[in-house]
């Protein structure tokens, strides 16, 4: 500290406590709010395991009890069974209403379905994205300019605009609630597989690709395409992640058109969000002895875990997509 | 010149499979909302359960006017949606960009346990609205709920049968709030990080107050970005939706018994989509005003923001 070298002894202490309790201040905070975020995953994850006596106990638990000896359980003997309970249901055994307390949930389904999806969603919109930035990075054309700023025009307007229209598109082919599985598909995919800002961001990136290497590839007689599979699209590589990355998250968390779209009586249609709607609805209000609220965290803790998975693995990638360029993914 | 000749049908074949599906899409459903919005009673023929005729083709309309406006106007649902939505964004958009900006300087005047810190305020910004609005449902639960069990009041319904507006309103906006931050902490702190050092140095020889430093260096400086950020904010947060349905967890906007207590505009519009004789002019002529929303607010803020950014 080069401070006592020019601070009396006096001033270098108030200095010090002042750092001090400026300090507190600074990791309280900090620590305050950490908490407010981890909570709510924590009571996710500890709720999800907890058997259905410790939910409506009255009594706050911050982890899952043993019901005899009233004392913190060993992970082992926690209620994992949940979460097979959520894909063998829970079969109503008390004679009155329908077959089941709670009806088994189609995961196998939703996460294929979402996989699907994502997967063309994010392939067609690669394809699209890439020539389209191509173009407006590399090609000299007529109203080019104009064309670009047209789409970006575009993406002001809300998605609610789109959504009336291209539900009623999508009906007229017969897409829409059809019991075709592909057709399910197609509705989903489709509307989906081009994306004006991830072809803005695309075109930034070729758009720093020096000029010298196009016309020293044109000298050497390479075509424009071999010139964009070669050159540009290497070079462009942690761009091409982010957008993959993002557009994949993208599908797992889209409920409004798949709510839409799909007919939540053919339940092996369903994607990850609107499957948690359609499996746990009315959920909610069953308090009492059969209070599902621990399936229903365990359904969340499901749907979430692949996510923090891909976080934690490509942190890197989604945080440059979002700090370059300010997206919600 | 000769250049745009040559080029002309390789940009042609590279856009024609963006342009192609945009204009199935994206361009023409602008077009036919703005038609039909002003299409009065439009009404497709032979609405058979899911088989919309062909618009305008196959679809008859009364006249050409501002009926749907009208009705949208003369609807306790919209001005219910339009209280709601606007609660919820100007009260918690502001919140979410301070409490954001304050994290992000903390942060970023943090040396130890940095990245742990990092992770755990960017772990929000990857997750399910659907699975985590679930969660913060399950927290404000009426009997077996985090918050109820803390702080000893059992019974006290946030969002269950009986839940009142200005709870309901809490929890959602206690969910925007957590929601919103990650996205709000990484743009301002890749911002923060873009700031010359050569600024705190200087301030730091002036052995400046750290509240100074932030409201005359790291303020003025990251003013465009907490524009933008502000701006698309609140564009974001007007089109709420999935996280009310979530938070109630019954595909409804509102607790059981109050179906509607919480719908926002974009829950109006949709509402108004599904909602059996009610032409879908209607739906769109809501979708328009909210598109106005969005304009007007954009045009707002960019006016008042004129004097006070620094670029």
């Amino acid at each position: 500290m080069e401070r006592e070298l020019y601070l009396d002894k006096e001033a270098l202490r108030t200095f010090k406590i002042k750092r001090a309790i400026g300090n507190i201040f600074q990791y309280g905070f900090l620590i305050l709010m950490a908490l407010f975020i981890v909570i709510p995953f924590y009571w996710m994850l500890i709720s999800s395991v907890k058997e259905t006596w410790e939910i409506i106990s009255p009594e706050l638990t911050l982890l899952p009890h043993n019901i005899e000896t009233r004392k913190i359980a060993w992970p082992w003997d926690w209620a994992w069974e949940n979460y097979a309970k959520l894909i063998v249901g829970i079969p109503n055994t008390s004679g009155v209403g329908g077959e089941w307390t709670f009806r088994p949930m189609p995961f196998g389904w939703m996460f294929l379905n979402t996989i699907v999806v994502g997967l063309f969603t994010t392939i067609g919109m690669v394809f699209t994205v890439v020539l389209a930035a191509f173009a407006f990075s590399r090609l000299n054309f007529k109203g080019r300019d104009v064309l670009f700023t047209i789409m970006l025009a575009t993406m002001m307007i809300p998605g609610e605009v789109f959504v009336i229209t291209n539900y009623m598109t999508i009906s007229q082919w017969g897409w829409v609630r059809t019991d075709n599985h592909f057709h399910n598909y197609l509705a989903l995919i489709l509307p989906f597989i081009t994306s004006v800002f991830y072809t803005f961001f695309l075109r930034q990136t070729f758009k720093q690709i020096p000029n010298e290497l196009y016309l020293a590839a044109k000298v050497d007689g390479t075509t424009d395409f071999k010139y964009l599979l070669r050159v540009m699209i290497p070079m462009a590589k942690a761009t091409l992640t982010t957008i993959i990355i993002l557009s994949m998250i993208g599908t797992w968390n889209a409920y409004i058109w798949p709510s839409f779209v799909t007919n939540a009586a053919n339940r092996h249609h369903l994607l990850v969000s609107n499957g948690l709607i359609v499996g746990l609805a009315g959920a909610v209000e069953s308090t009492g002895p059969n209070s599902i609220l621990n399936l229903q965290m365990a359904a969340s803790t499901l749907v979430t875990v692949p996510l923090l998975i891909v976080f934690f693995v490509f942190k890197k990638h989604i945080m440059r997509g979002v700090s370059r360029s300010g997206i919600k993914g | 010149m000769l250049e745009y000749k040559k080029d002309g049908w390789k940009a042609t074949l590279a856009l024609a499979p963006m342009l192609l599906l945009m204009s199935v899409f994206t361009f023409w459903p602008i077009i036919n909302s703005l038609i039909m919005a002003f299409l009065e009673d439009y009404s497709f023929g032979g609405m058979a359960s899911h088989a919309y005729a062909r618009v305008i083709g196959g679809g008859t309309y009364n006249g050409i006017g501002f009926a749907n406006f009208v009705q949208v106007f003369n609807e306790k649902d919209f001005w219910v949606a339009l209280k709601n939505t606007s609660v919820m964004v100007f009260i918690s958009v502001p919140l979410t960009v301070i409490i954001g900006l304050a994290i992000a300087v903390g942060l970023n005047a943090t040396k130890k346990l940095q990245g742990f810190f990092q992770t755990v305020f960017f772990l929000p910004y990857v997750t399910n609205t659907i699975a985590l609005g679930l969660v913060f449902g399950s927290v404000f639960h009426i009997e077996y709920g985090l918050i109820n069990k803390v702080f000893g009041t059992v019974g006290l319904s946030w969002i269950n049968h009986g839940a009142t507006w200005w709870r309901a309103m809490l929890v959602l906006m206690v969910y925007t709030v957590w929601n919103g931050l990650a996205f709000k902490i990484i743009v301002f702190l890749s911002g923060m990080q873009s700031i010359d050092k050569q600024y705190y140095q200087a301030a730091q020889i002036d052995s400046t107050p750290r509240w100074r430093v932030f409201s005359k260096i790291t303020v003025p400086l990251l003013s465009p970005m907490i524009l933008y950020i502000t701006i698309t904010s609140f564009i974001g947060a007007f089109k709420a939706y999935s996280s009310v349905i979530a938070i109630f967890g019954t595909g409804d906007y509102g607790p059981v018994g109050n179906e509607k207590m919480m719908i926002t505009l974009v829950g109006y519009i949709y509402d108004k989509m599904w909602e059996s004789g009610t032409p879908f002019g209607v739906g769109s002529a809501g979708s328009l005003i909210l598109f106005a929303i969005i304009l007007l607010i954009t045009f707002v803020q960019f006016r008042v923001s004129k004097k006070r950014v620094h670029y």
